[in-house]
């Protein structure tokens, strides 16, 4: 028994319950919020330091034994994924405190939010398939909600899609799981690991298969899939913008990574295949994506396509040095996606607007924050010392491994590329002298008033986790080694999963025969 | 009955594919209703039918009985849809009272370059 995975689940879901009720105050929910959040945190560093020093921490729910209850458990990825989403957790609800506006909160934004990283984190803990498509749904609708919250014209119509689109993915996870339930009989992700070899008939398992690839590629954005995302992520608040670009997608990855290596595992296989030229093909388009929109949202909106791209390389490599990499890829994602994001709000406060010819002179104006933003662009393209480099110097090691020269060649073209659009915003935003005197230029965005956020001026709200996500990012540049050996480490638990097997079922074959009676 | 359910599952399929490649964004939503039942018969389905038997075990009664697993499954993605569904149909009335249009076709407001030259011109 371990309290730990419970309460790391109860803690942003209480949060939400108590922001809600406790007071009408915007104030003092978002104090709630954040306190929440922090505890979460705190909470989560204790679970990543448990597993660390003590291997997979699991919890069978109700006091029944896997295969017959639900599982809770923590392995490495899960713990460190855990902690990254704490992090921004906590980052978005401060920045929401000067970005939100009143109404949002009086409606309920700090609750949603909540719910959101409540489902994320319980996405991440579950041991149990159609537990998961419950957290699935939690965070769905959680996400619906932030989108047409205080909606106007274009919000309602950026949702339509994002709803329309992950409805579709939810019902294709529901037959994949019901026709996975009726192949092996077993629900949980550690048994249907034992099983799912067993099973006669194992064309029937590769269409499956399939149906997982393409709900959890509909959630992550993988190429065909993903053109919810560029209708939808720039209609939104900043705040809710950001935790989307970090988290939502990554879950899906998260999902496919958890799926194709514990239930359809084996390396060299036509999946393994698909996914790498999936991956390729992401990428690419993600960063031409980008290349042709002014947006500064929706640039970056691309960019999350792209580095989805980046790993589902490592995913479809397939070998232990390849899911390191993609994992680590999935943490510096995670928190340069929430710092990026957070950066174009402040461009957009300082600015009053989002595009990029009507932006201009903020050099001039914040030297320091322009320093910000570039070391931040940086990053997303792979400069060393910065974190984007490591990964992608981890993806470059793998492909090597493997002679994938594509590989090899794709990711370096492909981060060439990605300096187009992010030096367009440098040269565009900051470097250009501004394009209208500031009265001008406000009475000249009225219009575009109800599509981006209320301007305000940048308060601390905004600057405190901007700074903060960029000391991590700084930190995680100069010192990998640490994170680089913890994904190391994930991933050897994921190609090699005996230590999460014997957590969740502690007498496998007692368990074995314990389930073969029942089914009789 | 499994042969009569499956070609049932197989014709509703159908049937909600059909309608969620329509533009209409009302007709997209009703084939989203009967695809989220359809995935519901297909759980039901596949967890084996079990004829005349209840889901329940009376203590010493050894009697065949019906796997409860799926009528579980089912009865929490029913509950989940439900909810989906009615979200999504308020959400859609939302769109059409802001945008005036249930054509998906013609809902391109998040789409537009709001450039002030594009504008002009587009209009």
């Amino acid at each position: 028994m371990n309290g730990l995975l419970v309460a790391c689940i109860l803690t942003p879901m209480v949060t939400a319950a108590l922001s809600f009720i406790v007071t009408n105050t915007a104030k003092v929910r978002g104090a709630i919020s954040i306190g929440g959040s922090i505890l979460l945190l705190a909470l989560s560093t204790i679970l990543l330091y448990q597993v660390v020093n003590g291997g997979p921490v699991s919890n069978q729910m109700g006091g029944w034994q896997a295969p017959m209850g639900i599982t809770l458990i923590a392995d490495m990825l899960s713990a460190m994924l855990i902690v990254v989403t704490a992090i921004v957790a906590l980052s978005v609800n401060v920045y929401a405190m000067g970005d939100i506006s009143e109404d949002r909160i009086a409606g309920g934004f700090f609750t949603f939010l909540n719910m959101l990283i409540g489902g994320v984190v319980g996405a991440f803990l579950t041991g149990d398939l159609f537990n998961l498509y419950v957290w699935f749904e939690v965070m769905l609708i959680s996400s619906f909600a932030l989108l047409v919250l205080g909606g106007n014209k274009v919000q309602l119509d950026g949702a339509v899609k994002y709803v329309a689109i992950n409805l579709i993915s939810t019902v294709l996870l529901l037959t994949a799981i019901g026709l996975l339930y009726g192949l092996t009989g077993t629900l949980n992700m550690a048994d249907l690991s034992i099983r799912v070899p067993e099973v006669e008939n194992q064309a029937l398992v590769a269409v499956v298969a399939v149906l997982f690839l393409v709900a959890f590629g509909i959630k992550a954005a993988v190429f065909p899939l993903y053109f919810w995302l560029p209708a939808s992520y720039h209609t939104l608040p900043i705040s809710v913008t950001a935790v989307f670009a970090a988290l939502m997608t990554k879950v899906g990855i998260y999902a496919l990574m958890r799926t194709f290596t514990l239930i359809f595992p084996g390396e060299h296989s036509v999946i393994d295949m698909t996914l790498l030229g999936l991956g390729l093909v992401t990428m690419v388009l993600g960063v031409f994506g980008a290349m042709t929109h002014n947006d500064i949202r929706r640039i970056l909106a691309f960019h999350v396509i792209g580095s989805i791209g980046f790993m589902l390389l490592g995913l479809g490599l397939g070998s232990a040095l390849a899911m390191g990499a993609a994992i680590f890829y999935m943490v510096h994602g995670i928190l340069i996606k929430a710092l990026l994001f957070m950066i174009a709000g402040v461009i957009g406060k300082l600015g009053a607007s989002f595009e990029l010819a009507r932006l201009g002179g903020l050099y001039q104006e914040r030297p320091g924050f322009a320093m910000l933003f570039l070391l931040a662009a940086l990053s997303l393209i792979g400069i060393p010392p910065l974190s984007g480099f490591w990964a992608k110097l981890l993806i470059i090691e793998a492909g090597l491994h493997h002679d994938a020269t594509e590989v090899i060649i794709f990711v370096v073209l492909v981060s060439l590329l990605t300096f187009i659009p992010l030096i367009r915003i440098w040269s565009e935003a900051f470097w250009k002298p501004k394009p209208f005197s500031t009265e001008e230029a406000k009475a000249d965005t009225s219009d575009s008033k109800a599509i981006g956020p209320p301007v305000m001026p940048p308060n601390w709200y905004a600057w405190t986790p901007v700074l903060g996500l960029s000391i991590i990012m700084f930190l995680i540049g100069f010192l990998p080694s640490k994170i680089i050996a913890m994904s190391d480490t994930a991933a050897q638990s994921l190609i090699n999963p005996s230590a999460y097997l014997d957590t969740v079922l502690p007498d496998r074959a007692a368990a074995q025969a314990n389930l073969n009676e029942v089914q009789q | 009955m499994e042969i009569l359910l499956s070609l049932l599952v197989g014709v509703l399929m159908s049937v909600s594919v059909w309608m969620l490649l329509s533009r209409n964004l009302v007709k997209f939503l009703f084939g989203l209703v009967l695809i989220s039942n359809v995935a519901n018969l297909i759980i039901f389905k596949v967890g084996g039918l079990t004829m005349g038997a209840p889901p329940l075990i009376t203590e010493g009664v050894t009697e065949q009985y019906a796997n409860s697993l799926p009528q579980a499954l089912v009865l929490t993605a029913i509950v989940i849809g439900f909810g989906l569904v009615s979200f999504t149909l308020v959400l859609a009335l939302k769109a059409y009272q802001a945008i005036g249009t249930v054509n998906v076709d013609e809902m391109t407001l998040a789409e537009q370059r709001h450039d002030p030259e594009e504008k002009e011109e587009s209009s």
